[in-house]
């Protein structure tokens, strides 16, 4: 097990190295450079240039993002040049928020979409199956930033019972700080939550439809074991299994639906720090978080598999 | 010269391990089997689930790639895919499968199903195309109005009758049929093995006929090879096989066949429990100490067993006290 | 003395099914008796109504889409009108079941101990440590070489075999007095579909169970069974002990059956096989009176068949349904049909 999780690590190197190599080509390719509107307007032409040429910008394009990966090493991601900070203290700072955000919304998105699931599969076919069924489906339907902006107009300004801006009110302290920030990630969390769902329900509910028909539940009512344990047992165990696996790929759902959110309730995340960034064409931070992006990804998938290789015997790997 | 002559077929399946995903091991799906099909016969290979006989099968279509070996085709050697298309020989070596519901596409009709061979192989107008499919329509017993219809609108026996016409559709000289009745009830099993043979009859194709029923193997084959792991451990007539079976998996096999006579049911089951018996004692003997069977010898002009040494001295012995 | 060694009795056993608004008879008027210490085969093709019958006995239909009528009598109690938590007092304890596929009946993520000792939790109050080696001493009895290795697998890791000895060591746990196997060979090679026979009939005689065994194989039932009921289009059409059915078979179906079966002697290029004429209608579109094998046998006159076919005794235990059996005689062979 260890070596097979070791060898699919070592797999995933060359492929953050070209995921690198496309970021930093990307980055290289946009206009301007780090010192566009950071530098003295009265610099000579001669100073800029020698400042270019200090900091390396004349050197090939392998030089420069040999340097980049070097400071990469050592956490130095450079400077962002809007919040004058270092990236890697911008984007620890912002990462904390997301987290809190992301683990709330996907903790809220199993607790309503596997009972909501397990509840339609059981009762195919009849009205609760048939109203959770259209839920998903108009749910889906809804672009998701239209179910925010709508949620935020209600619930923030309308009816005034959230926070419409921030992740913790300014004058919060202690305790009191804790129970703010949870209030500032309840409606976003519940609002990314409710469209999370709709995937995880349909799949959910054609697990156990799945289950419900197949011949080890027939085997287990013919040893008499009674309807209630069946579900227990076999059909909800076994319908969670794919679900469980999916649970490192929600992740990259996570964060790109974080980009919506954070943007939408001016949350101070990495999705947040992402749009503006792209705003002022801060680079250093766009390719950070880009890469950082890239990275979280394929770690979401390795953990699927992990998960898969855990739960599911018939994949498990030695 | 045989139709098709193999020798020493060799398919091994690479299996990874270790931390580098290196081919540590290889599985020896089929391991150097050789056998010829006459034209116009039809061939029975019989072996148990994993012994090879579909890799085989699929070897001779040219499905298959094959590690080492040569499969002959009228005396030309077309083990390489540029050489069997010089020799038009997938047109002239069709297959039927055993799930013929799997094996037809679900969204085409009849008619562009058993015309596809047509089309891959011959130019045809379109009228003479519909022309030639309904003649084979004709020639397997399924009515004109077929043509337009779908593969799951046919129950399971016209369904493999379907398959049938579209491997017979470009006049091939050997059909390779896996398994083709073995998902059949009795009645339907019947009747598409009264059209295998009256094609054969009419067209004159062989048949390589996989099997694991050996009730169907004797009704169909004349000459039988028993496939074991990978190897084959008996070859000869369908009397040889039947009636003077040498290699104790043969026997075993045989034995284990139930049959509808009740009246020697107890002594059928004793003379099973027997070579049982004989088969958990003795079987070690009989295979060499990979647990592979041996190279066949030539116990008559016609058949093959893969005898160990003394075995065969054994038998020889006995053979010539009998006379 | 007959009635003491009575099992389970059929009295007009009846199951439909609802196929677009409509119920259809995929069982009909099924009267049978399975005794103790014997094994009924039931044959015939697919869809003759074999299985369902099975899972109409021990209740494992949907019935918001299944009407069953008739009785099942089975030791004084009459299986179809029970609740379903009677039902699961029965199924498991006195009436064990086997099904046809050994990889899709077990359940992938539970080791085998486990799901033997399933049925242990719900019909003993045997503890933890007697149902581990309650499950050890079944898998042994089932004929498995290294009981203890194979109770920790899971059922990929196992062979087609292993896993039927597992769902008959599941099926016997609690000492059922009766076993109902649904095609507990078909998907096995013939050597392994041998064993699989005796150890079953091994069991029956240890346990002195009935056996059910369900087949569409006429060699595995000539070989295994005392009493064979053949069917056809969801009614019983012939029954009676395997050697007056397979000595002296005389109902038209059991007759083309036994007839279509490959013979060893025959040509290998010009011998044809008999072909029973058409083909098994679908449940809608069955004849819903009269013989319902007549369209098969066309030149028999309308005349030879009842119009409401009932069962006549031949002799003692030995039935047949219709009296077309009388006047019924093969046409050449002919390959023919359409």
């Amino acid at each position: 097990m260890w070596k097979t999780i070791l060898r699919r690590i070592l797999i995933m190197i060359p492929e953050i190295i070209l995921l690198s190599i496309l970021v930093f080509l990307l980055a290289k390719a946009m206009p301007g450079d780090p010192f566009t509107g950071s530098i003295n307007p009265r610099s000579s032409a001669a100073q800029i240039q020698h400042l270019k040429e200090l900091n390396g910008l004349y050197d090939p394009w392998y030089q420069q993002y040999w340097n980049w990966i070097v400071h990469l090493f050592h956490g130095d991601l450079g400077q962002s040049y809007q919040y004058h900070e270092a990236v890697s203290n911008l984007i620890g700072e912002r990462a904390i928020n997301t987290l809190w955000l992301s683990a709330f919304t996907m903790v809220l998105t199993y607790l309503i979409a596997l009972p909501l699931g397990l509840y339609a599969g059981k009762h195919e076919g009849k009205l609760p199956d048939t109203v959770i069924r259209v839920y998903t489906y108009v749910t889906y339907c809804i672009p998701f930033f239209v179910i925010l902006v709508i949620g935020l107009w209600i619930f923030g300004y309308v009816l005034n019972w959230f926070p419409t801006t921030g992740s913790v009110a300014p004058t919060a302290k202690g305790l009191g700080m804790l129970s703010s920030r949870f209030f500032h990630i309840l409606l976003p969390g519940l609002l990314g939550a409710l469209f999370g769902t709709v995937n995880i329900v349909q799949y959910m509910r054609s697990e156990v439809i799945d289950a419900k028909r197949s011949d080890y539940v027939r085997t287990a009512r013919s040893k008499g074991v009674p309807e209630k344990d069946i579900y227990r047992h076999h059909i909800f165990r076994n319908s969670l299994l794919p679900i469980a696996a999916f649970g490192g790929y929600s992740i990259t759902g996570l964060l790109n639906g974080s980009i919506f959110t954070e943007t939408i309730f001016s949350y101070p995340g990495m999705g947040m720090l992402f749009i503006d960034s792209i705003n002022y064409r801060d680079y250093t931070v766009i390719t950070a978080l880009v890469l950082l992006f890239g990275v979280m990804n394929l770690l979401g998938t390795l953990l699927s598999d992990i998960i898969l290789g855990i739960v599911d015997p018939r994949i498990r790997i030695e | 010269m045989s139709l098709i002559e193999i020798r020493d077929l060799t398919v091994h399946y690479p299996i990874r391990s270790g931390f580098w995903n290196r081919v540590t091991d290889v599985v020896r799906a089929v391991d150097g089997i050789s056998f010829d099909i006459e034209a116009g016969e039809t061939y029975g290979l019989v072996g148990e689930s994993g012994s090879g006989k579909s890799t085989t099968g699929k070897s001779v279509v040219g499905l298959e790639q094959i590690t080492s070996g040569l499969i002959k085709y009228n005396g030309v050697d077309i083990t390489k895919k540029s050489t069997r298309k010089k020799h038009n020989y997938n047109q002239n070596v069709q297959m039927i499968f055993q799930d013929s519901l799997s094996s037809l596409n679900p969204r085409k009709r009849v008619l562009d199903i058993i015309a596809e061979p047509l089309r891959n192989f011959q130019k045809l107008s379109a009228e003479d195309e519909k022309i030639r499919v309904l003649q084979l329509l004709e020639t397997v017993g399924l009515s004109p109005d077929s043509l337009y219809k779908y593969p799951h609108q046919f129950s399971g026996g016209q369904r493999q009758r379907i398959g049938i016409a579209r491997a017979v559709a470009t006049n091939p000289q050997l059909i390779v049929a896996d398994e083709p009745v073995s998902a059949l009830d009795l009645s339907v099993q019947a009747q598409v093995l009264n059209f295998m043979k009256k094609i054969q009859r009419e067209f004159g194709i062989s048949y390589l006929f996989i099997s694991h029923d050996l009730g169907v193997v004797r009704h169909m084959c004349q000459n039988i090879a028993i496939m074991n792991k990978g190897r084959l451990v008996e070859v000869g007539t369908r009397e040889d096989i039947y009636d003077d079976p040498l290699h104790i998996y043969t026997k075993r096999l045989l034995a284990a066949i139930p049959e509808v006579d009740v009246s020697k049911r107890d002594e059928r089951m004793e003379n099973r429990l027997k070579i049982e018996k004989v088969y958990q004692e003795k079987a070690k003997q009989y295979y060499d100490e990979d647990g592979l069977a041996y190279p066949l010898v030539q116990v008559s002009p016609t058949h093959f067993a893969a005898l160990p040494q003394d075995k065969l001295a054994e038998l020889t012995g006995q053979k010539r006290r009998d006379t | 003395m007959d009635e003491e060694n009575t099992l389970l009795e059929l009295n007009n056993v009846s199951t439909a099914f609802k196929i677009e608004g409509q119920y259809y008879n995929a069982v009909s008027h099924v009267d049978l008796k399975v005794k103790k210490d014997e094994i009924l085969a039931i044959v015939g093709e697919s869809g003759c109504g074999k299985s369902t019958l099975a899972t109409t006995v021990v209740g494992l239909h949907d019935m918001k889409t299944t009407k069953i009528s008739g009785e099942a009598f089975f030791e004084g109690q009459d299986l179809l009108k029970m609740s379903d938590s009677q039902l699961n007092d029965v199924r498991g304890a006195k009436i064990g079941m086997i099904f046809q596929d050994p990889l899709s009946a077990l359940n992938p993520l539970k080791k085998i101990e486990d799901q033997i000792s399933e049925v242990l939790d719900y019909h003993t109050k045997m503890s933890t440590e007697e149902k581990h080696n309650r499950a050890l001493q079944l898998l042994e009895q089932v004929g498995i070489d290294e009981p203890k290795r194979t109770a920790r697998q899971f059922p990929h890791e196992l062979s087609g075999g292993m896993r039927q000895r597992v769902i008959i060591a599941i099926a016997i746990a609690c000492k059922p007095d009766l076993i109902i196997a649904d095609e507990p060979t078909t998907a096995l090679d013939v050597t392994i579909q041998a064993q699989i026979l005796d150890v079953l009939r091994d069991i029956q005689k240890e346990n002195h169970a009935g056996i059910i065994l369900i087949t569409h194989d006429l060699g595995v039932v000539a070989e295994t069974a005392d009493e064979v009921a053949v069917m056809y289009a969801g009614e019983v059409v012939e029954c009676g002990t395997t050697e007056q059915v397979f000595g002296d078979p005389r109902h038209p179906y059991t007759r083309s059956l036994l007839r279509s079966m490959p013979q060893g002697d025959m040509d290998v290029l010009n011998d044809d096989l008999y072909v029973i004429q058409g083909s098994v209608p679908s449940i809608e579109k069955m004849p819903q009176a009269g013989d319902k094998f007549a369209p098969r046998i066309p030149w028999i006159p309308a005349s030879a068949h009842e119009k409401e076919p009932t069962m006549h005794e031949i002799s003692a235990g030995h039935e047949v349904r219709c009296t077309c059996y009388k006047d019924f005689y093969f046409k050449s062979l002919e390959v023919k049909d359409v």
